[in-house]
Order: C-alpha cells, then structure tokens, then sequence
C-alpha cells in the first residue's frame, strides 16, 4: 500500500511540472492544466488509503468529514469558479490562492496542537513514574520541538507565518479588487507597526518552539492573521497584481514547508516549485512596473502623490470629443493602436472593441493592440480579455514592440488604461509613477481617451496625457463609447 | 521518510524547476500561468486530507476539516479558471479559420 501511495505522489508530482511546463506554450496549455488536473485526481484518491487515515481510531468519523469538507470547498469553488466573469478573474484567483494559504497554516495548526498534546499528556505519567523511581525509556517531550524534531517544528511554524500571511492578505487583496474595501490607510505608522508586530509574531513563534503551551501557538496565529491584513491594507490597486502573484508563491512555500512536516514529496515538490517560479514571475511584475518587491510592499503607494498632482494641474484643461468624429477620425486613418485598460474590463467592452477593430480592417486601416506588462490587474489579463472576444494574436503588441511605432500612429484609442500611458512616469520626478516603462500614446498624432469620469485612474495620480493638446476625451462607459463609434465607422 | 538533507535536495532542484518552467513564458500567459501554479499548490488538499485524518480530539477535527474545505476550494476553483481561461486561448489559436467566418 505504501509503494502504491508513493508511487502515485511521485507520478503526481511529475506530472504537475510537465503540466506547468505545457503551460507556458499557448498551443500546450490547455493540456497542461489537464495533465496537472489528473495528477491532483490521482493523489488525492490516494490519500484515502493511507494507513495514517484508516489505523486512526476516529477513522470513520474521519473519512466523513474529509468527504462533507471537500464537498462544500470543492462545490464552492466549482460554482464560483464556473460563474466569475472574465473581468473579476484576478479577485478569483486571490480568493483561491488564500484559501490554499489557508489550507497550509491550518495543517500547521493540527501538526502543532498534536504535539502540544502529547506534551500536555506526557507530562502527568513521568511524575508518576518518577515518583516510583523508575525511569522511563523515552523520556516525555518537555517542549513541542522535542515532541515533533526541532527541523520539522521550525518548518511547521515558519510555514505557519507564510500561509496565515497569505490566507489573510488574500482575502484582503480580494476585497480591495472586488471593490468591497476601498481604503488604502489604516492606522498611522503602519509601517512601524507592523515591523513591532512581526517581532511580537516572531517572538510568539519561538515561544511555540520552546515550550508546550497552549496559549502561545493561539496568539502566534492570530498575530499572523492580522499582520496578513495589515501589510495589504495600504497597497494601492495598482501593485495588486504583484501582491497577488507574491502571495500566490508565499502560499507554494508554506505548502512545501508542510509537506516536509508531513513527510509528503508531492507537496514539497509541487509547493516548491510553486514558489520559486511565482517568486521570478513577481520581480518580472515589479520590474515592468519599475519597482522593487519591497518596495511594493513597504512604501505605501497611496500616500506620496497627494502633493504631486497638485503640481500637475494648470497644464491644461480637459478637451472633449464626441463618438461622432472619433469615428470618423479613426475611419480615414492610416493605423490606430488601441491601449486597453482595466476599464475595458470594467465595462465588458472587449466584444465591442473587436467589432470595431473588425470594421476598421474592412476599411483599410492599419489596427495594433498595445498592451502594457502591468496593464489591468494581473499581467496577461489584457489578452486574456482579447483571446476571449477573438482578437487574434497577431494585432497585439507587447510594449517593446509597439513603443517606437507611435510616431506612425495616427490615432491611438485608450480604453479604460490611465497609469500605463501617463507621461509622468518619464519626466516628472515627483510623480509615484516616475521610472515606470509606459506606452508612448502621446507620442502620435492624436491621442482619444475613452474614460468613465474625470477622476483619476485605479492609483490616484493625476494624467497630464489628458491635458495635452493632441489629445481628446471622450468621456461614457467604455462599451457605450465604442458603440458610438462602431455606428459612426458604419455610417460612412 | 523524507528528512534532512534529502528534502534539502528536494528543495533545491524543484525550486531550480520553478524558475526553468516560468522564465520561458511569454508575457501573454502570465495570468494562466499564476492561476495554474495557483492550482498546483492546491496539492495542499493531500495534507489537509492527513491532517483531518489524523485528529483525534473534536478541536482537531474542526481545525482539520477546515483544512480540508479551504484546500479543495483551492484546487477545485484554481483548476475551473485556468481550465476555463486557457480554453479561449485554444479558440484564439485557430482565429484564422474563426476570424475568417465572421
């Protein structure tokens, strides 16, 4: 039985890197997620045979819980995950990644309190023993490491930090991208703060080592929950995507870190590799956006612009346009490259702006998709909404490549995308987004802002793109705007 | 049964496995790509799984089949959306043929 289990973990294991390995190809990835899909099948199967489950005296009452619990979890998610749209993706994903960091810190929390109990227990029969004088073979564990192997208490705990970090910052990333927590402050010195808290955390967490006491490990959680909240509060919405990414690889960690406690391989392979290919895909992110992981997390986005984009102001005034003569502008023009945003996604108009490309190529204009690394909420999540409306790849253009062919552009459309077009980024020090790589909009003939508001974008920070004197807003949701204009292309 | 150093191995290569897998990625599959490896680390549902399984007490037992029903959402919904972005990348594959049609 044991052969059977092991050899499955390991064929589980093989197959989630190949299947990962599929997903990096787009003529691969469907079967990748397959083949990984199958792997996650066959180990869990497995489980129930392990002799930990069926020699346990609660074995039945066991076995029925796992199947209640992986009933609600799993029919939760299917449902879920069945119904999100498109747009919502990335707060899905967030949702899901916590509940895995979850997962993580709560088999911590068993491994801990087990070993908290044998030390509880052993306590009592060594003092009767002693007092007959005799002594015992294995003497009675004094300290939870004792009971569970100083290597494996301190991956437990360790684990423990990471996955109730990422459970609770999760969640939190998940509020702020569903648009049910809107603040970005929370308390004063956040920063000082949580510093203070992550060494009381710390602390406790030694304390778990040490002793075998009960309160210790329930502060020691409840501090790694709260400190989860208190890092992602502050981060502002347009470092969400590197926050989840990061919590996504935090989350692989702490799994492999349990599955060394557990003794399990598939875990710590796959939790492993999780971990350090969602560490490279987070720098990737960073570094599009031009910022270092730390300081994503530690400088407190939303703070520092406040008195930039009063400085922004007075350039310029907004100047508007209506659908009618964008349409007709576009219609007569050489090439338009369309740079959506996370307002497209917003607004659904993914369909619409195909259409409109559709007429436009009928017409004999020349049409590019440029999409900015960070542009939406996740990298990729641009052209995941472009696949999905059918634009073929071969109109979509990473930054590097489009960049020097704004010059030619005769009209460039951006849809719901504010930050990833801001010129301040390049010459005006003083603004939060200074050294961030953008899409050269202004760069050709005419640029055309279709936006919701004249507020500012998803960040805070002022555009002065919209104030530039080739530029034209024209202001509406993003799929009525276009809609406008796929009649105005239509009426000529 | 896997302990010290051998996991220290273990640790090493598929963390070396990681960064092969992603560094070759283009930028257009990111977003599956997180949610996949999302989906990977539901393998967290196995232990969750031992974990329940080897409670004895109630407190255990609530603490284990929490486990449980947070890893299977996990693996359960991190395999639904991947599997359900990466099907219209199947369909933009062929956008010739599709593109063609309408």
């Amino acid at each position: 039985m044991g052969i059977l289990i092991q050899a499955t973990y390991f064929l589980a294991a093989a197959l989630f890197i190949l299947g990962l390995k599929q997903m990096s190809s787009p003529v691969t990835a469907r079967r990748g997620i397959h083949w990984a899909g199958v792997g996650m099948v066959l180990a869990t199967l497995v489980t129930f045979l392990a002799p930990e489950l069926s020699e346990n005296p609660q074995a039945v009452t066991n076995y029925i819980l796992i199947i209640i619990a992986i009933a609600i979890g799993g029919g939760y998610a299917w449902v879920t995950g069945k119904k999100v749209a498109m747009t919502d993706m990335p707060q899905m994903i967030a949702m899901y990644n916590g509940m895995g960091g979850g997962a993580a810190a709560t088999i911590a929390a068993v491994e801990l309190l087990k070993a908290q109990g044998e030390v509880a227990a052993g306590a009592e029969p060594a003092s009767l023993l002693g007092a007959f004088g005799l002594e015992t073979l294995n003497a009675a564990p004094t300290s939870i490491s004792e009971a569970m192997g100083t290597d494996i208490t301190i991956l437990a705990i360790l684990g423990a930090i990471i996955g109730t970090i990422a459970f609770s910052g999760s969640i939190i990333a998940w509020a702020k991208l569903d648009g049910r927590l809107n603040t970005s402050k929370l308390l004063p010195q956040q920063q000082l703060i949580n510093l203070v808290l992550a060494l009381v955390m710390i602390g406790f967490g030694v304390a778990v080592f040490f002793t075998g006491d009960l309160m210790p490990i329930v502060v020691f959680f409840a501090l790694a929950l709260i400190l989860g909240v208190f890092i992602t509060v502050p981060v502002g919405g347009a470092d969400m995507p590197v926050i989840i990414s990061l919590f996504n690889a935090l989350t692989g960690l702490a799994v492999g870190f349990e599955g060394y406690v557990l003794g399990n391989a598939a875990m710590i392979i796959a939790g492993t590799v999780v971990g350090s290919a969602g560490t490279l895909l987070t720098h990737l992110m960073a570094k599009a956006m031009n910022r270092s992981v730390s300081n994503v997390f530690f400088s407190g986005f939303g703070t520092t612009q406040v008195a930039s984009a009063g400085a922004v102001e007075g350039g310029g005034s907004m100047k508007e346009i209506q659908g009618q003569d964008v349409g007709i502008m576009m219609a007569y023009a050489s090439q338009v490259v369309i740079i959506p945003g996370y307002g497209m996604a917003v607004a659904q108009a993914q369909h619409k702006v195909w259409e409109l490309t559709q007429l436009l190529i009928e017409k004999g204009v020349k049409v590019k998709f440029a999409i900015h690394p960070v542009a939406g909420r996740m990298p990729g999540h641009m052209n995941v909404l472009l696949a999905e409306a059918g634009v073929p790849y071969d109109l979509i253009y990473d930054m590097e490549d489009i960049n020097a062919d704004f010059q030619n552009t005769t009209v460039t459309l951006v849809i719901g995308a504010n930050d990833v077009v801001n010129p301040a980024a390049k010459n005006d020090p003083s603004s939060p987004l200074f050294g961030m790589p953008i899409l050269n909009a202004e760069q050709s003939d005419n640029v055309i802002v279709i936006k919701r508001g004249r507020g500012t974008g998803f960040s805070g920070v002022e555009n002065p793109l919209f104030l530039l004197d080739n530029t034209r807003m024209l202001f509406g949701d993003g799929q009525k705007a276009v809609n406008e204009l796929i009649q105005a292309v239509k009426e000529l | 049964m896997i302990e010290g150093l051998a996991a220290l191995y273990i640790f090493m290569l598929a963390g070396f496995t990681g960064f092969e897998i992603i560094s070759k990625v283009p930028v257009i599959l990111h977003t599956p790509l997180m949610s996949g490896s999302n989906f990977v680390h539901g393998i967290v549902l196995v232990g969750a799984m031992i974990a329940l399984g080897i409670a004895e007490n109630p407190t255990q037992q609530a603490i284990g089949f929490i486990a449980v029903l947070l890893a299977a959402g996990n693996a359960v919904g991190g395999y639904v959306v991947t599997e359900r972005m990466l099907e219209m990348f199947k369909a933009s594959d062929k956008k010739g043929a599709a593109g063609e049609k309408k």
